[in-house]
């Protein structure tokens, strides 16, 4: 088994447990937790590809994720702050009972 | 200077402006309604003196002045003006004596609400007769004819208020609307003969030659010679407005209205109309004497007519109770008088009685108005009683009258026109009916106006209001001796021994004869007013009726006859049986072809409309609607559907995301995808 098959094969199991995480538990922090980790995995497959693929020398791979990483860090600010708002709003952040867009 | 004849416009126009001031004056403007219509009057009475002046200077022409109106078809319509001795006289007449009822009825009225809506009526009226004297157009004098209806109609209800007064309006206007009719199809007629309606047109008039000529070659029509035909059709518009026999029924009811109009209508203008026409169209009414091949003459008619009415208006009024309605059978009478002396080819004579009726019939009924306005509008002659020593001045006038009116010898008026009347029927040839008609309503004159002197003036008063009856103040009794004096002195321009209306009328001087040249027929006259006096006196006068209650003589003597007379030969009631029954008749037939025949259609019509409706909607709602109702419940249903999955459930939205991820991913790897 090869570097990349591992790296690939771990990248999965991390997407996997995010998947599961987001869909399982009603907690919206944890959600965005298990969000995260999907996006971590896909980030560490962007590296993965950039380290074993064929132009390993030049920078690109480790810039896309820096982006990536800031970018989800603005949504995760953004997700968290909504968060806030909907427990201010029904004194829950169960996922379940945020059904409805009207305040 | 143009001549006087263009500007005789002014007579009719003034009371008219008088009568438009009334009109838009408010209610309050008492002094403005009646001092125009006053100012209006003596502006009408100087220019008509003015007429009368010029008229005179050639008696015998017709001064005209025509003018275009509009044109119609091929020819044009032409009214004009016209000025002769006949409608100068008339002229002057109707506006002095207009005037007189008006001052009268300044006090009359005086305690009216409507004073100012009784001025314009009244203006109005002078206005409509002016306008029927002085014109030159058959048409023009229809339309003053017809202004004459309304505002009698106007004035008869003027208290509308009463029931009585209201019918009484209705029945003037449409009793003489029958006879209007017939004058319109007259005018019809001879304006398809002859091509125009001016009665002179220097040679092409209707009432000259040319135009009689082209009617006299007309064939028969009906069995009437044309002339005849169109003269009788247009004594049928003036029997109605003089109130001959059979339409006479509208001029009893008419004293409905307040006795100034009373005083107006069968003195000056209304009932003077119809002989004023017959007169002034007299040449188309002889036209048909030369005629060998006419079976009737129009003027034989007329003088039937005039006979049967003079007879018959004073046989009713001997049995009438009602103070007015007395004077309006008698006004009855004196014009079957008038029409019998047209009819007898004596026009003058005719137009004579008319200016001298015209004073003492004013003169009674403004002096009956001094006597109602005295006692608190009582009319009933029973319950007045003695007023001849409490209103001195009113029963002297009133004498006046009831003398000039029976015919009393020499001194007054009536007697020489009266005389000149049954001269002319004296001498005339197909019949003497006419004459012992005449001489048989002398009697009855003297007798009923005797009664009614006697009842009224004489005696004890028989009621509380006679009693304490007083004297009508000035502005009303200066009139009556303006009138009575009028009424005595209007005679000596007529007398055998100085006939000077005649010469002026006839256009040609008619020689002066001895005073008393009467002859058996003058004597014979005299006896007979002596025996109705003496009649009537011996009946009323020896022996006053005491009480409100106690028996007419005749009554006593002929219950029935009296009865019969009282309830005016139950002419009203005939027409009520015959041509009410008969109109009734019609309005039923109408009514049942209106709702049946008419509304059938009508409602067939309908129907078919209401079917198309039906048969539109359901093409709409089962065609055209229930494709476009399908089609958006189909899309209703489909976005309800949709909507199901729309949960708002964060859970299920990633979880189908996650789904669709696994299946693409599937997708990608085992469908071959590069």
């Amino acid at each position: 088994m090869s570097a990349l098959q591992i790296c690939l094969a771990f990248s999965s199991l991390l997407f996997a447990v995010g998947l599961a995480g987001a869909l399982a538990r009603s907690n919206s922090i944890l959600v965005l937790l298990g969000i995260e980790l999907m996006l971590n995995a896909a980030n560490l497959n962007l590296i993965a590809f950039w380290r074993f693929g064929p132009h390993g020398s030049a920078a690109t791979g480790v810039v896309f994720v820096i982006f990536a990483i800031a970018v989800a860090a603005a949504e995760t600010a953004v997700g968290l702050a909504l968060i806030i708002s909907i427990y201010r709003h029904q004194q829950s952040i169960r996922l379940e009972e945020a059904t409805r867009l009207k305040g | 200077m143009e001549p006087l004849v263009a500007h005789l416009w002014i007579i009719p126009a003034l009371p008219l402006a008088a009568a438009a001031v009334g009109a838009a004056a408010p209610r309050g403007a008492r002094r403005l309604a009646a001092g125009s219509a006053i100012a209006a009057m003596l502006g009408a009475l100087a220019v008509s003196c003015l007429a009368l002046r010029a008229a005179l200077a050639d008696p015998s022409a017709h001064l005209v002045c025509n003018f275009f109106w509009f044109d119609l078809g091929d020819g044009a319509v032409r009214l004009g003006w016209l000025l002769d001795p006949l409608n100068a006289l008339m002229c002057v007449m109707v506006s002095l004596v207009g005037l007189l009822i008006f001052v009268f009825s300044l006090g009359y009225m005086a305690d009216d609400g409507h004073y100012s809506r009784f001025f314009c009526f009244m203006s109005l009226f002078a206005s409509a007769m002016l306008c029927v004297v002085v014109a030159n157009s058959l048409l023009l004098l229809f339309i003053g004819w017809e202004l004459v209806g309304l505002a009698s109609y106007l004035l008869i209800g003027f208290w509308f208020e009463r029931p009585a007064a209201a019918a009484a309006a209705k029945k003037a206007f449409i009793t003489t609307r029958i006879g209007d009719l017939g004058f319109l199809l007259g005018l019809v007629w001879l304006y398809d003969t002859t091509g125009t309606l001016l009665l002179y047109d220097g040679g092409n008039g209707v009432l000259e030659s040319h135009a009689l000529g082209d009617l006299a070659a007309q064939a028969l029509a009906f069995g009437l010679a044309a002339p005849t035909a169109v003269s009788l059709l247009v004594f049928c518009g003036a029997a109605g407005k003089s109130g001959q026999f059979p339409l006479h029924v509208w001029l009893p009811d008419a004293m409905e209205g307040p006795t100034p109009v009373s005083a107006l209508i069968h003195a000056a203008t209304m009932v003077a109309a119809g002989v004023f026409l017959v007169a002034r169209t007299f040449p188309l009414f002889s036209a048909d004497a030369g005629l060998a091949a006419a079976p009737l003459h129009a003027l034989s008619v007329v003088a039937g007519i005039g006979a049967v009415t003079a007879l018959l208006g004073a046989a009713i009024a001997v049995a009438q109770n009602d103070l007015k309605r007395v004077l309006a059978f008698s006004t009855v009478s004196q014009l079957g008088y008038m029409m019998l002396a047209l009819g007898v080819g004596a026009w003058v004579a005719a137009i004579f009685h008319l200016l001298t009726h015209a004073f003492f019939k004013a003169l009674l009924f403004l002096a009956a108005g001094s006597v109602i306005h005295a006692v608190h509008h009582e009319q009933d002659i029973r319950e007045i009683g003695g007023l001849g020593p409490r209103m001195k001045v009113t029963a002297a006038t009133f004498a006046v009258g009831m003398m000039a009116l029976s015919g009393v010898p020499f001194l007054f008026s009536g007697f020489w026109s009266k005389e000149a009347i049954l001269h002319a029927a004296a001498d005339w040839g197909p019949s003497r009916l006419p004459l012992y008609a005449g001489l048989a309503g002398v009697v009855l004159t003297a007798f009923y106006m005797t009664r009614l002197l006697c009842e009224i003036f004489r005696g004890p008063p028989r009621s509380p209001a006679a009693a304490h009856a007083r004297e009508s103040p000035a502005v009303m009794t200066v009139p009556l001796v303006v009138l009575a004096v009028g009424s005595v002195a209007l005679g000596f321009l007529g007398t055998p021994a100085f006939p000077w209306i005649q010469s002026r009328l006839s256009g040609a001087e008619v020689p002066a004869r001895p005073l008393l040249d009467g002859g058996a027929l003058m004597a014979l006259s005299i006896v007979l007013v002596a025996v109705g006096l003496g009649a009537g006196w011996a009946l009323y006068g020896r022996r006053p009726r005491a009480t409100a209650a106690a028996p007419d003589p005749i009554a006593a003597a002929a219950p029935r006859l009296f009865a019969f007379l009282g309830a005016r030969m139950r002419l009203d009631e005939l027409y009520a049986a015959t041509v009410g029954r008969l109109n009734s008749l019609a309005a039923v037939l109408a009514d049942v072809l209106d709702r049946w025949v008419w509304g059938g259609a009508v409602a067939l019509l309908a129907r078919l409309g209401e079917f198309t409706g039906l048969v539109n909607r359901e093409v709409d709602e089962a065609g055209l609607n229930s494709g476009f109702d399908t089609f958006s419940e189909d899309l209703r249903r489909a976005g309800r559907a949709y909507s199901r999955a729309q949960t708002g459930e964060a859970h299920g939205y990633l979880r189908t995301l996650a789904l669709a991820f696994v299946v693409l991913a599937l997708l990608v790897l085992f469908g071959g995808a590069r």
